[in-house]
């Protein structure tokens, strides 16, 4: 924790940036000290990511001054900034897939002399900062073949590399496992120890607690309130964020269960899915729960047709499916929104209406039927609440909650009685996150089955009715609403044997 | 169902929009992006053919325009095909040799065969669509890069071409086949309006059916247009099908305009009418792309060709312009889509 009498590393005055027709950040006061973990916080299209992107000098202000140790800072570019000792992790992974993690963290900088790279010490370099992170891999192994949690810790590793005085981390926790966090804050607290300053930008609140000093809360482009941590709670926090009080995070509404309507028997995909058995009845929400790789997305995607299985059957309503693509999966009743919705859910170039009746187009005598499409997206808006001035702009425009509504419009019009949520609510914010769990307990009381795959415990935990647990592509477990603890869950998921519950 | 309702909803019922503001012009830029991009080049269009007017005594006259526009058509109607075949983030550089191959045995059908003139018109055009099949399955069975693929198929063709002709031209048609590529109905050349019907029936194919839709989307990200149930290699055949139809159909009007079978037609034929398809607004990254606007660039092209012979201006000169107009309409294109994001 810093004195309050140090002199901040960087100081932002007045800072503003207006795009046409949007002020992104609207005068900010920010002041950052060496050595504390400064967590950003706010809803999606608060600012933050504006600016971190002033800090990185990604963009210039259009107004105000930042100052870096009492210096004023000019605005050249990223690399600008580097030199300054300010790094920036990104949330979406900036290696170069096809060099080695040596040459990652010595990029632009390479050791040697008239040219010729010296290749020893520019791996003797990379192991010292790995070693510093905690990462014990060969330095000589491409960037490519790294997990997310791995690709991200050498990140920090070359912040390390340009002796960055403060590292701007973006969401960094958004794909990460429970141990994977563990490790990349033990990491933050090994940075911040020697003086460090660290920017957080993150919307999990149970990590603003855990590691941050101070939260600055933005709101509209503007800085709400910058509180130490000691001063602030959950409802608080969410209250300054949101601008009024949500009244519950997990809106489940009480389930009838009904028939079974999914069941999968024996799935088994080589090298992936071992044997995976379950049902989901009517009405029901079941949850996927299972360490990153474990195996729910696959699962999710063979019962879907996405990808080839090599034995099991499927069962819906009691009969036996034959599903071969995405196409019979949706023709059988069956939807799956999957876990990156710009990869592989929404067509960018594409408006609202056309992502909407993307999976369903109303055709005429072989012509698209405008009139119906459009009256079936204002239909889906109105009943989704999907927020936008008009349903003919691009999808891209969207905030991450609304684009997420898309998709579920685009499962409804399908009529599908069973639903696969992957990950439903990665990158969007509180508010919508809130919106989204209303609307799939809505789903399941409607007697559709809903199928949940997360990754953060606290969501499966208030929002199922059972939690099946998978691990190494077999499913590991299953518990009863009765018998759901975060610690029988993370003892399936891990093998580990069950920590004795009192 | 019942109306599913937002739990924090309450205090902004009243307000239906709480997205980031844009301003009223952002919005226009958004909607009618595509239509400025085309505007450009309408307006490039417009400018060059005023210009030429008045700098050339010949260009505005009956003949000049007919032969323009006789000239142009084979280009125009294969460049609509290539605008569904990039709208979906693919490209094919067999159309030359395809329209070669479907024009020599055509009139081979003719002069060897003793078919008659409307039938091979018929049979060269589907000849077409077979190179086109091969395309398409090479890219989505075989699973090669769409440029490899046609890359491959380019070559292959082009030498077919020359073993079965021995190099040489095909002669001997009949004077009725000329109507296709030279004849006139009421003044109006016949060559342009095969080209508007075309062109009419593939904007409503493009806009207003599923085979349209899906070729959008399949080209602005065709994971997720799997994953919505869309037969995705189906389409993709399609529309390579629709392309080598199109091109074989070129092939014939080509033919038709010199009475002959020509081995040699159609080299480099690809980069123009990928060029007409790019200057229109169409994307390489899949997703973007509008017939008016293939149209508009392959007319842009065919004026500077024109204007430059006119003009009496070196043709070497002539590709050093159509380069830097397709540098000017893709930066224009890309200026403009970083105005929107």
């Amino acid at each position: 924790m810093p004195l309050s009498t140090a002199e901040p590393l960087i100081r932002l005055l007045n800072i503003s940036k207006r795009f046409p027709g949007v002020v992104a950040v609207d005068d900010v006061n920010l002041d950052i000290y060496p050595g504390e973990v400064h967590v950003v916080a706010g809803e999606n299209g608060a600012g933050k990511s504006t600016l971190m992107k002033l800090l990185s000098q990604v963009e210039r202000p259009s107004h105000g001054t930042i100052t870096m140790q009492g210096q004023p800072v000019q605005f050249i570019n990223p690399q600008h900034a580097q030199s300054l000792g300010i790094a920036m992790v990104y949330q979406e992974f900036a290696l170069a897939p096809h060099l080695t993690v040596a040459q990652n963290i010595a990029l632009g900088r390479e050791p040697g002399r008239f040219g010729i790279i010296d290749r020893s010490t520019e791996i003797d370099h990379a192991r010292q900062y790995l070693q510093r992170v905690g990462l014990h891999i060969d330095p000589r192994k491409l960037a490519g073949v790294l997990s997310v949690a791995e690709q991200q810790l050498v990140e920090i590793a070359k912040a390390l590399a340009i002796d960055a005085k403060l590292v701007i981390l973006d969401e960094p926790t958004a794909t990460l496992t429970g141990q994977e966090i563990e490790k990349l804050f033990s990491v933050i607290d090994d940075l911040t120890a020697r003086g460090t300053a660290i920017l957080y930008i993150s919307h999990r609140l149970d990590e603003i607690f855990q590691i941050a000093d101070r939260v600055t809360v933005m709101r509209d482009g503007k800085v709400v309130a910058t509180l130490p941590r000691d001063d602030i709670d959950e409802p608080k926090l969410i209250r300054l964020m949101v601008g009024r009080d949500i009244a519950n995070l997990y809106p489940k509404p009480a389930s009838t269960i009904g028939k079974v309507s999914l069941q999968a028997r024996g799935i088994t995909r080589k090298r992936m899915l071992h044997d995976c058995s379950f049902e989901v009845h009517a009405g029901e929400i079941l949850g996927f729960a299972g360490l990153i790789g474990a195996g729910r997305t696959e699962l999710a995607r063979a019962i879907f047709g996405a990808d080839r299985i090599d034995a099991g059957s499927i069962w819906l309503d009691g009969k036996e499916m034959q599903i071969k693509s995405p196409a019979s999966a949706i023709a059988a009743g069956i939807g799956y929104l999957t876990e990156d919705r710009k990869k592989e859910g929404l067509a960018m170039t594409l408006d609202i209406v056309q992502n909407i009746t993307l999976a369903n187009v109303p055709t005429r005598a072989g012509f698209i039927d405008l009139a119906k499409e459009r009256r079936t997206a204002e239909y889906e808006r109105d009943r989704l609440h999907i927020r936008t001035p008009s349903i003919q702009r691009k999808v891209a425009v969207l905030s991450g909650g609304n684009q997420q509504k898309v998709i579920v419009a685009r499962w409804l019009e399908t009529q599908a009685r069973v639903l696969f949520f992957d990950e439903p609510t990665r990158g969007i914010d509180v508010k919508a996150k809130a919106e989204m769990f209303e609307l799939i307990g809505n789903l399941a009381a409607d007697g559709r089955a809903i199928i949940l795959i997360s990754s953060y415990l606290p969501e499966l935990i208030n929002m199922c009715d059972r939690i099946l647990v998978m691990r190494e592509g077999r499913v590991a477990g299953e518990l009863e609403r009765a018998q759901f603890s975060e610690e029988r869950v993370i003892a399936l998921a891990t093998g580990a044997r069950e920590v004795e519950v009192q | 169902m019942k109306k599913i309702t937002s739990p924090i909803d309450g205090a902004e019922a009243g307000q239906a929009i709480q997205e980031t503001p844009v301003s009223f012009r952002g919005r226009l830029r958004e909607r009618f992006g595509d239509i400025v991009a085309q505007a450009a080049a309408a307006g490039a269009l417009v400018v060059v053919f005023i210009f030429l007017s008045f700098a050339s005594p010949v260009f505005f006259t009956v003949n000049n325009l007919t032969n323009v526009v006789e000239q142009t058509a084979v280009t125009a109607i294969i460049a609509i095909g290539m605008t569904f075949v990039i709208i979906t983030a693919g490209i094919d550089l067999s159309v030359g040799s395809t329209a070669a191959i479907s024009g020599v045995i055509g009139v081979s059908l003719i002069v060897n065969n003793g078919v008659s003139w409307p039938l091979a018109i018929v049979l060269g055009t589907l000849v077409g669509a077979v190179v086109g099949l091969g395309n398409g399955l090479l890219i989505t069975f075989a699973n090669l890069n769409p440029f490899i693929a046609t890359l491959g198929m380019m070559s292959v063709i082009r030498g077919l071409v020359y073993i079965s002709t021995n190099g040489q031209v095909v002669f001997g048609v009949p004077n009725a086949f000329g109507i296709l590529g030279s004849g006139k109905v009421a003044g109006i050349p016949v060559a342009l309006i095969v080209l508007l019907i075309i062109a009419v029936l593939a904007y409503l194919l493009l806009s207003r059916t599923r085979l349209g839709r899906y070729t959008y989307a399949i080209g602005s990200n065709r994971e997720a247009a799997r994953l919505s149930g869309i037969p995705v290699r189906n389409y993709l055949i399609a529309v390579y099908v629709l392309l080598g139809l199109l091109a074989g159909f070129g092939g014939m009007i080509a033919s038709s305009r010199v009475f002959s079978g020509q081995p040699n037609f159609g080299i480099g034929l690809e980069l123009d009418v990928i060029a007409a398809t790019v200057i229109g607004g169409a994307s390489l990254f899949g997703g973007q792309g509008t017939i008016l606007g293939t149209l508009i660039g392959a007319f842009l092209i065919a004026l500077i060709r024109n204007g430059s012979v006119l003009l009496d201006i070196n043709t070497f000169y002539q590709q050093v312009i159509i380069g830097a107009v397709i540098w000017l309409a893709v930066y224009w294109d890309q200026f403009r889509r970083r105005r929107i994001s």
